[in-house]
């Protein structure tokens, strides 16, 4: 039986899992619903959370999370298909790593934007 | 003891009169305490001796009486009248060929778990004088609980990858088997293994649905073995790809 290469981006699902789990929902919170509500507002703000970004240790912290998130996303819903008896793994593959990895390249441009 | 009468819902198929599986009805008077084994034998002693079903011990070991009933894979010495309401359905495991009746052919399952070598391969052949192995608590800690499988295949039966797959995929009790020995200290076959372990068909084809821990009567735990294979599968990849090793 032939070793298979799903290694590769099981590790990246592993990683993204992990770190999604314990920073997302935190995330969320902090940058989409705290801030209306009138928490956090002042840190929230355009001129305080630029400057916080234009930081290169922050800006590799988002990479991570964003970046690992996407894979995870992408490896979970290539399983899902596969759940849901659709076949053609290599399509579901090639579409949803591509994805992935073309939003990855988007938040590298984006960071190194800011 | 109390007295009861269920009414047993078996699917029936007798290759050489049957020309499909159907169901046959049959009215069991029971004791309250009875599992479903017992109610089976019932039949079989009392009523139609042309039925056939597999079974042993009676004491979840031996693993031989695996059935679905009332659509979940069940040991039938394991699941007691007391849990089911008064019809209770009893079909052979899923994902196997009826072999008859309740029995199915477990052929694929036996090639599958000899291609995993489930014993243990160690560095030198000692002499029994020479005495035993020596294991610390925490070596033995490290595999015993995925050494309590049984074979009784509920987790084949469970497994939806191993139905989707056309039964291609390893399966749970044969990579949390594999996995059982590579994690034994006394064991240096886990190169022996890789190339089955870490095949698309092997833990990789395991999406992490988790109904074959779910449905373990003997709380093995496939489904946590094989997420543990994986990430040592995945090292063994990535360390031999850059040429430092890997199994």
């Amino acid at each position: 039986m032939a070793r298979s290469a799903k290694a590769v981006p099981w590790f990246l699902f592993a990683a993204g899992g992990t770190i999604t789990a314990f920073v997302l929902p935190v995330m969320l919170f902090v940058t989409n619903l705290a801030p209306p509500v009138g928490l956090f507002s002042e840190a929230m703000s355009w001129e305080t959370m630029y400057g916080f970004v234009g930081n290169w240790l922050v800006k590799l912290v988002l990479l991570g999370i964003i970046g690992f998130g996407l894979w995870h996303a992408a490896h979970r819903l290539r399983v899902c298909a596969h759940d849901f008896g659709i076949r053609a793994d290599t399509v579901v593959a090639y579409i949803v790593y591509g994805v992935a990895g073309l939003a990855t390249l988007a938040t590298i441009w984006a960071l190194l934007m800011i | 003891m109390s007295k009861r009468t269920i009414q047993l819902e078996v699917l029936r198929y007798r290759p050489e009169q049957d020309k499909e599986p159907f169901f046959q009805t049959y009215t069991v008077p029971c004791e309250e305490e009875w599992v479903v084994l017992d109610a089976l034998n019932y039949v079989k002693d009392e009523i139609d001796r042309t039925l056939s079903f597999r079974w042993s011990c009676h004491m979840f070991v031996c693993g031989s009486c695996g059935y679905k009933i009332d659509g979940e894979p069940k040991l039938g010495c394991k699941a007691f009248l007391r849990d089911y309401g008064d019809n209770i359905r009893v079909e052979p495991l899923d994902n196997f060929p009826i072999e008859r009746d309740l029995v199915v052919v477990i052929d694929d399952f036996v090639e599958k778990l000899q291609s995993v070598k489930p014993y243990i391969i160690a560095k030198e052949e000692k002499a029994l004088a020479a005495g035993e192995y020596i294991q610390t608590p925490a070596q033995l800690k490290a595999f015993k609980q995925y050494s309590m499988c049984i074979n009784c295949l509920l987790c084949y039966s469970a497994c939806p990858q191993y139905g989707l797959t056309n039964q291609e995929f390893i399966g749970p009790a044969a990579l949390a088997l594999a996995h059982r020995y590579n994690m034994d200290s006394r064991d240096v076959g886990r190169s022996a293994r890789e190339h089955v372990l870490a095949a698309h068909e092997g833990v990789w084809e395991c999406s992490f649905v988790g109904a074959c821990s779910v449905v373990c009567p003997k709380d093995v735990d496939p489904a946590g073995a094989i997420q543990q294979a994986k990430f040592t599968s995945a090292v063994d990849y990535l360390t031999s790809m850059v040429g430092i090793g890997g199994k």
